[in-house]
């Protein structure tokens, strides 16, 4: 079995105008940039992108707002980024926005094979409106649980460090955060990585990520890693 | 009264050995500065890492390797990464035993408000609805009034709130209170050169005030 690709255009092949994407990382920290690099040189239009973030104005989802290819975003944070503000106040973007557990465990949730899940994540705010809730006495206390469905994902595209000819991914540090989430979302999913090595060359205990999640997978190149807040210690 | 740093000094004086952290951004990731000698915590930030490190000296930092507040970090021996749903799943599942975060206000029973403010750009919630909703202990670090001297302590929140009944302990720039089950606030101690009265004249919401209240000592 051999899902390689050769290079971001190819894999994205299929993606079209008014689909559903996710796409991984936090912040700018583990984003697959070269296939947002390849969406924006695309210009797909009207697409709805489940991410933790929208990027910067100039970087990451960003570039695609910049674009005006984004119909809908839905995430849990949004802030660091102008043009993402201009377009939702002048009523061009529309923003769902979710508590970031509540997103990460939908994304879980579709991965796993279940409908919906339970979490108290914003019992008695105006995120519980028109939702399902109910009690349950749980780790000996009675609470109330919101219902929050699963995604539905056309495309979803993920950034690792490593992966094999399989689709199995490990991710480096904290770039890992919602990736394997979004790769488990995705009714078809992308995967690019900084080194692809054959099938067999990764050890399967070191595995974060088994390739049954993912469908298409290349080797990345040019990483530009931005980092958003360089903050230093003082040698002494 | 207090400064941002002596907000965060008291707070540290909370933490106990073998306690798993979560700092939110701003004042609460100060607490982390001010951790007392012979006391091991392990931080947890909900990007996916338990065990952070101190800040990467120059030329050493890693863009794979941020916290949640998206700054460059270290990790320490026998630091642990996973995924946004394992992460918030060891939160909801009450395994970090207290959270720290600001909050815009908080009621007297406990309910908080600190992600949006009507006719403002809505930035998001970020974890904070998570968090309220599953910590056992919570202690907010905020100011004890708004900026045009309006009480941020109240019987009720007037901003859309991020949780309710959740909120153990505030440490403001005036006091250190608790947030009781049945009575409201209860003082505890007040910042130097504070007075009981101008906590109280600053305090809308119920505060039960019993014996005498020490003065914080740093």
């Amino acid at each position: 079995m051999n899902k390689t690709v050769a290079n971001a255009e190819e894999a994205i092949k299929g993606i079209t105008d008014n689909m559903v994407l996710g796409l991984g990382g936090f912040g700018l920290c583990g984003i697959p940039e070269n296939c947002i690099s390849a969406i924006v040189n695309k210009g797909i239009k009207n697409l709805t992108c489940i991410s933790n973030n929208a990027g910067v104005d100039d970087f990451g989802i960003g570039l695609m707002l910049q674009k005006k290819q984004v119909k809908k975003m839905i995430s849990s944070y949004v802030g660091e980024n102008a043009e993402f503000e201009r377009q939702l106040l002048s009523g061009e973007l529309e923003v769902d926005l979710i508590p970031q557990g509540t997103l990460a465990t939908r994304l879980m949730a579709s991965g796993y094979g279940m409908p919906a899940i339970y979490t108290p994540a914003g019992v008695g705010t105006e995120i519980a409106n028109g939702k399902e809730s109910r009690k349950f006495i749980f780790n000996g206390e009675e609470k109330e649980y919101l219902m929050e469905h699963a995604f539905e994902i056309d495309y979803s595209i993920v950034k690792a460090w490593k992966g094999d000819t399989m689709g199995n991914l490990i991710f480096k540090a904290t770039s890992r955060n919602f990736n394997p989430l979004i790769a488990m979302a995705g009714k078809i999913t992308i995967a690019e990585v900084e080194e692809l090595v054959p099938a067999g060359k990764l050890d399967p205990d070191h595995i974060h990520l088994p390739g049954i999640y993912v469908h298409r997978i290349f080797q990345g190149g040019n990483y530009e890693k931005r980092i958003e807040q360089r903050t230093l210690r003082k040698k002494v | 009264m207090l400064t941002k740093e002596q907000i965060a000094q008291r707070i540290a004086k909370e933490l106990k050995d073998g306690y798993y952290v979560n700092l939110g951004i701003g004042i609460p990731t100060l607490v982390a500065n001010y951790i007392p000698n012979g006391i091991n915590v392990v931080l947890q930030s909900e990007n996916g890492l338990l065990g952070i490190g101190p800040f990467p000296f120059e030329g050493e930092e890693d863009p794979d390797l941020i916290n949640a507040g998206k700054q460059t970090i270290t990790t320490i021996p026998g630091s642990a990464f996973f995924d946004s749903a394992l992460s918030f799943g060891m939160i909801r599942a009450g395994k970090v035993h207290l959270t720290v975060l600001g909050a815009m206000e908080v009621s007297d029973t406990g309910d908080i408000a600190n992600w949006k403010i009507p006719g403002k750009m809505v930035k998001g919630m970020g974890g904070a609805m998570d968090l309220v909703a599953s910590a056992k202990n919570i202690i907010v670090a905020m100011q004890h009034c708004s900026k045009d001297g309006q009480s941020k302590l109240l019987t009720e929140c007037t901003l859309p709130l991020t949780g309710i009944k959740c909120v153990k302990k505030i440490v403001s720039d005036l006091a250190v209170l608790e947030v009781t089950q049945n009575d409201g606030f209860r003082l505890l101690e007040r910042a130097p050169g504070v007075s009981v009265e101008e906590i109280k004249s600053k305090t809308q919401g119920r505060l039960v005030i019993e014996g005498n209240i020490p003065e914080m000592v740093f």
